[in-house]
């Protein structure tokens, strides 16, 4: 009866108030769509939430399904980490980075690696030249680590490793600082994003194929559960997908379609569900749609909820719980007019928050131009302690729940998510697990993200998409950002660094530990404890993943467009 | 006059691929015969292909910084092999004063991130029109 009469108000509505304004003065344009390209109705009404269940679909924050919130309390208990991904030249810099942020009141490091170390090569190697230092900090040895955490007492501390291929190495070295610093491995905390499902699907960086790259994570989830409880073991990213141009809906299942995936390899390996998902997290995208951002957060938490106990039989809610990390979107930065991007970022980060994010990294606007200056990186961190402190959205938990246009945003952002991922299932056969692989291999992913990137693109040069200071508001350009250079001396002093480490280390003992790691790889034991006694033996980066290279071969991609 | 033949690469371990792709697509929209490399490759690599494929215009595309360790070696490579008259564009994060020095070397166009692909696509007709080849 109640929703007779809502239509019934509703078409009155429209009948005598929308239709004669609408002939008279129109609207701005024909279609109203998001960065993403689904429409936006006019108006939204209790008509459009209708089917809305709050007990089954929302509940409570800190409960299941989560929609509300990871956390009972949520920012009024802590606020979330504001953690700014740092790293460039040697350690001497980023160590120094580090130290900068830490006391501008930053609450966990993030650490960024440049290409050869992401890559698994030494700075000696062909492939690094012009790449060290660059993009990031340059590591190749423990030698490296001990510089990078001088003075950083690892049980104060989180620190995020944006890692994957070298994930397992990266993770051993962070063991051995704190073997050496005296702190329990049980104490220390952070984040390696070890995702390698997405890195064949969109971020490309890769050693060796899929298959053994899987193995090799479930290595770590094994290792990890007893060793670094606090630790957690993957960061499974849309962010790359979505830079990469993929929707916000293709963001939210595929990602979450490699997190199943994670899932159904670690029960695979015999690891119990309950014990491993706690400590998978997840690292989302925050683009410029403001509203469908904020909805696809929510949505992300009660997908993954509600499969975990239904699907896969979870028991735990610390296994339900989605927990993540937000960066703004680096791909909507514009190289003309930057200070803009301060503003954009302001709303993106503001979407993470409202979407309950439990840290963020926003962009500095200067970096559609190069890596970052000093400068911009404060202001960024400054927009976060404003949404923070100044603005009181973090006083109350999830405010726009209950929001018609929020609540109908999310249930169809959900749909359309589920729509994949059960194709993705279909493609495995019934697993998701070996429907993201043979995605991966056929090109799935590749080819619905190049699409998708390539029909926005279109809408840019069409004016569908307008962004600001690009293809409307353009002006002559005479203010240019200070950037930041990384000194060319860097990688001669990593060399010579390099150098000396394997002059003064036991090279008998590294032979014999990379041999060791050699035989576990054939004999299909857990990798990690024969990493770890590598690292600890300075053994380099690229030593250690060319044993894995001389097992399974390098990986190459299908070039297709 | 056939179709104007480019060679899209990748070069150095950056794997951002976004770029590379939507002008691959925008490229072919417009008529043009697309090579695509795929990522990681090397200098030489790049005018290996350009050869055997007889490519009128080679882009690059670049987004981990090393442009000023990569283009030069590149045009160099094509200078030695004989591709002098052959279009050398790049794409994407390249500060201004990078630019300049780029230019001069030899790197006819460079684009931005934003920049139409209108904007390319008639830079690339009007260029190859110049050299007399299109």
């Amino acid at each position: 009866m109640k929703e007779l009469t809502l239509k019934g108000m509703r078409e009155r509505w429209e009948k005598e108030v929308l239709e004669p304004h609408l002939k008279e003065h129109g609207e701005r344009k024909e279609r109203f769509i998001t960065a993403s390209n689904e429409e936006i109705n006019r108006l939204y009404t209790p008509e459009d939430i209708a089917e809305l269940d709050y007990d089954r679909d929302l509940g409570y924050p800190g409960e299941y399904p989560f929609t509300r919130g990871a956390y009972p309390t949520m920012y009024r208990g802590r606020l979330w980490t504001m953690r700014q991904f740092s790293g460039y030249g040697g350690a001497e810099e980023t160590n120094r980075r580090f130290k900068y942020l830490l006391k501008e009141g930053e609450t966990g490091l993030s650490t960024a690696f440049d290409m050869p170390t992401l890559m698994g090569y030494d700075p000696d190697h062909p492939l690094s030249d012009g790449e060290v230092g660059v993009e990031g900090v340059a590591v190749s040895t423990l030698r490296d680590f001990e510089i990078l955490f001088d003075g950083i007492p690892l049980d104060k501390v989180s620190t995020s490793f944006t890692i994957n291929p070298t994930a397992a190495v990266i993770y051993a070295m962070y063991i051995a600082i704190a073997d050496q610093q005296g702190v329990p491995r049980t104490e220390i905390r952070g984040t390696i994003q070890n995702d390698m499902l997405k890195e064949f699907i969109a971020q490309k960086e890769w050693v060796i194929p899929p298959k053994p790259a899987l193995d090799l994570i479930v290595d770590i989830f094994e290792f990890g559960i007893n060793e670094t409880p606090k630790f957690n073991l993957i960061s499974i990213s849309g962010y790359h997908i979505r830079e990469a141009g993929a929707t916000a809906v293709q963001e939210l299942a595929f990602t979450l379609a490699d997190g199943f995936a994670y899932v159904e390899a670690g029960m695979e390996r015999g690891l119990e569900i309950d014990r491993f998902a706690p400590q998978l997290s997840f690292f989302f995208n925050s683009h410029n749609s403001f509203f469908e951002e904020i909805a696809k957060f929510r949505a992300a938490r009660r997908i993954w909820a509600k499969r975990m106990r239904e699907h896969y039989g979870a028991k735990r809610p610390e296994a339900w719980r989605l927990r993540f990390h937000t960066q703004t979107a680096g791909c909507t930065l514009t190289e003309q007019q930057p200070l803009n991007n301060i503003i954009r970022v302001t709303l993106q980060a503001l979407a993470a928050v409202l979407g309950g994010t439990q840290s963020l990294h926003t962009n500095s606007y200067d970096e559609a131009l190069a890596l970052p200056s000093e400068e911009a990186v404060r202001i960024a961190l400054r927009t976060q302690q404003i949404i923070a402190y100044e603005s009181g959205v973090a006083d109350t938990i999830d405010p726009l729940a209950g929001s018609y246009f929020v609540e109908s945003l999310t249930n169809e952002i959900e749909r359309k998510a589920l729509d994949y991922i059960v194709r993705i299932e279909r493609l495995g056969g019934g697993s998701i697990l070996r429907g993201v692989l043979r995605g991966i291999e056929e090109g799935f992913f590749q080819r619905e993200i190049a699409r998708a990137a390539y029909e926005y693109q279109k809408q840019v040069e069409a004016g569908e998409q307008v962004i600001v200071g690009v293809n409307k508001y353009q002006i002559e350009e005479d203010h240019k950002p200070h950037i930041l250079r990384v000194d060319p001396e860097v990688q001669r002093r990593q060399i010579e660094r390099l150098n000396q480490v394997k002059r003064e280390r036991d090279n008998t003992k590294v032979q014999a530990v990379l041999a060791g790691l050699r035989k576990a790889c054939e004999r299909g034991e857990n990798r990690m404890p024969y990493i770890l006694e590598a690292v600890k033996a300075y053994a380099t980066l690229q030593e250690i993943m060319d044993v894995f290279r001389a097992v399974y071969g390098q990986y190459r991609e299908p070039a297709l467009f | 006059m056939g179709k104007i033949r480019v060679l899209m690469a990748k070069v150095g371990l950056d794997g951002h691929d976004r770029g590379v792709k939507v002008i691959c697509n925008a490229l072919r929209d417009a008529g043009m015969e697309v090579i695509y490399t795929g990522l990681h490759n090397t200098p030489e690599e790049v005018v290996r292909a350009a050869l055997q494929e007889d490519v009128d215009v080679i882009g690059i595309s670049l987004l981990s910084g090393a442009h000023m360790a990569i283009f030069p070696k590149v045009r160099r490579l094509m200078d030695e092999h004989g591709l002098k008259d052959v279009l050398l564009l790049g794409g994407g994060i390249i500060p201004d004063e990078d630019k300049e020095a780029l230019r001069k070397l030899g790197v006819k166009g460079l684009f931005g991130p934003g920049t139409p692909l209108s904007e390319i696509v008639e830079f690339i007709k009007e260029e190859v029109r110049r050299l007399g080849k299109g």
